[in-house]
């Protein structure tokens, strides 16, 4: 039925008709939260907050990245582009992410050797091309990401580098839902699920939240239809009191996800506790470089000490990252903290809650 | 920063597993490790320098018009690659 309902992903009578059928089906009151940077970003963008009933409330989870990286592992990635002889490689996002005491921005500025890459692999290269050096690259990022750093170590391998290592921060989704969905402090009624971590994990590891604790999930891709499908399943779901993990991008989406990349993920990374931001230490969402791979692991090959790592004053950025505090909440959202001068994550990087808000609404409030 | 982009296949995979693939207009390499099954022609979504998984014809030209509109974070990113890896193959 839906079929047809979706023929193009853009057209407004479509949305019209999908938020009518929205408004329809939410007579209860209903919190959803989506827990990927990108869809921040497409329901900031295309006021999909504006688009729905008063029953439906939409809440941003810890989907970048980089916001959840906690201030000891930025300071631990700093500490170790100060060591003699290193290059520090990373994606552009952390360039800017404020540490405890110092950004990797502001290291770069004083002469530390700090390069933004696209791709692991054009790390890995530069390790060849710079042999007196020891490249490290910086491993921040979900499932997605996971598997192109897992294969890029198993290159390295293969192609016999010594001066390469990595540096991994890796965090896990499904676990951080978990959390979530326990934290009382938010009572969250369904999951707005990831696209693109759904496409290598599919749909099999979030079947936990509907069995165990009923809360459904629908996995929804990145147009504003495809948003507003996502929210009327859930929707619907709820109305008729079923839990249940649905696929609505099947365009990108297979429940068996991508066996090649799974498969990579589990044979370079083992999973541990990891800290993340505004949540605390979640057991097993990190993935630490195995035994095996431990000559690519840059906690052996460049061991640091950073110092006590220091909360930024003011920003409430982790409560942002649970969904307990929206962004205009926050006393310096707008005021002391935008993108122009961050004070936060949130705020730094294009994907965060804070930043999110501040460019696409009037100040969020929608 | 977890965004796939739609690219399509030019060219078959070096001994280093990369292709060429075209992004907006942009050659760049890509890794085809992680879908071996991927053929020249094919589209697939590329994340961080990997295709990531095989997508429709469709899919991909409507996506990669919206996220230009949109100008979502990752498709800034779409200079060409600073290393040329099909040399060092
Ligand atoms: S507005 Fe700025 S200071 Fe406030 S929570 Fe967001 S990032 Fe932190």
């Amino acid at each position: 039925m839906t079929g047809d309902l979706f023929a193009d992903f853009r057209d407004p009578a479509h949305a019209r008709r999908l938020s009518a059928a929205i408004t329809d089906v939410a007579r209860e009151p209903i919190t959803l939260m989506e827990v990927c940077g990108t869809h921040t970003m497409a329901i900031a963008k295309n006021g999909i907050r504006g688009l729905m009933p008063d029953t439906v409330k939409l809440l941003s989870g810890p989907g970048c990245p980089v916001c959840v990286t906690a201030n000891a592992d930025i300071d631990t990635a700093i500490e170790i582009s100060r060591q003699p002889g290193v290059i520090l490689t990373t994606f552009g996002d952390m360039m800017k992410v404020p540490g405890s005491y110092s950004s990797l921005a502001r290291e770069k500025a004083d002469g530390r050797d700090v390069r933004v890459v696209y791709s692991p692999l054009d790390s890995l290269a530069l390790a060849e091309k710079e042999p007196d050096r020891h490249v490290v690259f910086l491993g921040v990022g979900f499932e997605t990401t996971a598997p192109t750093i897992a294969i890029t170590i198993r290159e390295a391998r293969r192609r016999s580098v010594t001066n390469w290592s990595v540096l991994s921060l890796h965090k896990t989704v499904p676990g951080a839902l978990e959390a979530l969905v326990n934290d009382p402090q938010v009572a969250i009624s369904g999951f707005i699920l990831p696209g693109h971590v759904s496409t290598v994990i599919g749909s099999g590891p979030y079947e936990f939240l509907a069995e165990q604790y009923h809360v459904p999930g629908v996995i929804t891709g990145f147009e504003p239809l495809d948003v507003l499908q996502g929210i009327w399943m859930l929707a619907s779901q709820l109305a008729e009191g079923r839990a249940e993990i649905e696929i609505a991008y099947t365009r990108a989406v297979m429940p068996q996800g991508n066996r090649v990349a799974i498969a990579a993920i589990e044979q370079v990374f083992t999973p541990i506790d990891a800290e993340w931001r505004g949540i605390g230490v979640i057991p097993g969402t990190g993935l630490a470089i195995r035994e095996e791979f431990a000559y690519f692991d840059t906690r052996v090959r460049v061991p640091v000490t950073p110092p006590e790592p220091r909360e930024i004053r003011g920003c409430q950025c982790g409560d942002v990252l649970r969904g307990a505090v929206l962004p205009y909440e926050c006393r310096l959202f707008g005021r002391a903290c935008t993108p122009e001068h961050p004070i936060g994550p949130c705020m730094v990087s294009s994907e965060g809650s804070c930043a999110a808000y501040y460019r696409y609404t009037d100040h969020g409030k929608v | 920063m977890c965004l796939g982009i739609p690219a399509k296949i030019i060219t078959e995979p070096n001994d280093n597993g990369m292709a060429e693939v075209e992004i907006m207009g942009v050659t760049r390499w890509v890794s085809l490790h992680m879908v071996p099954q991927a053929k020249v022609g094919d589209h697939v979504l590329v994340h961080a320098g990997f295709a990531l998984e095989v997508i429709s014809d469709e899919f991909a030209a409507e996506t990669l018009e919206l996220f230009r509109q949109m100008g979502m974070p990752g498709t800034e990113n779409l200079e060409p690659m600073e290393v040329d890896f099909g040399a060092t193959a």
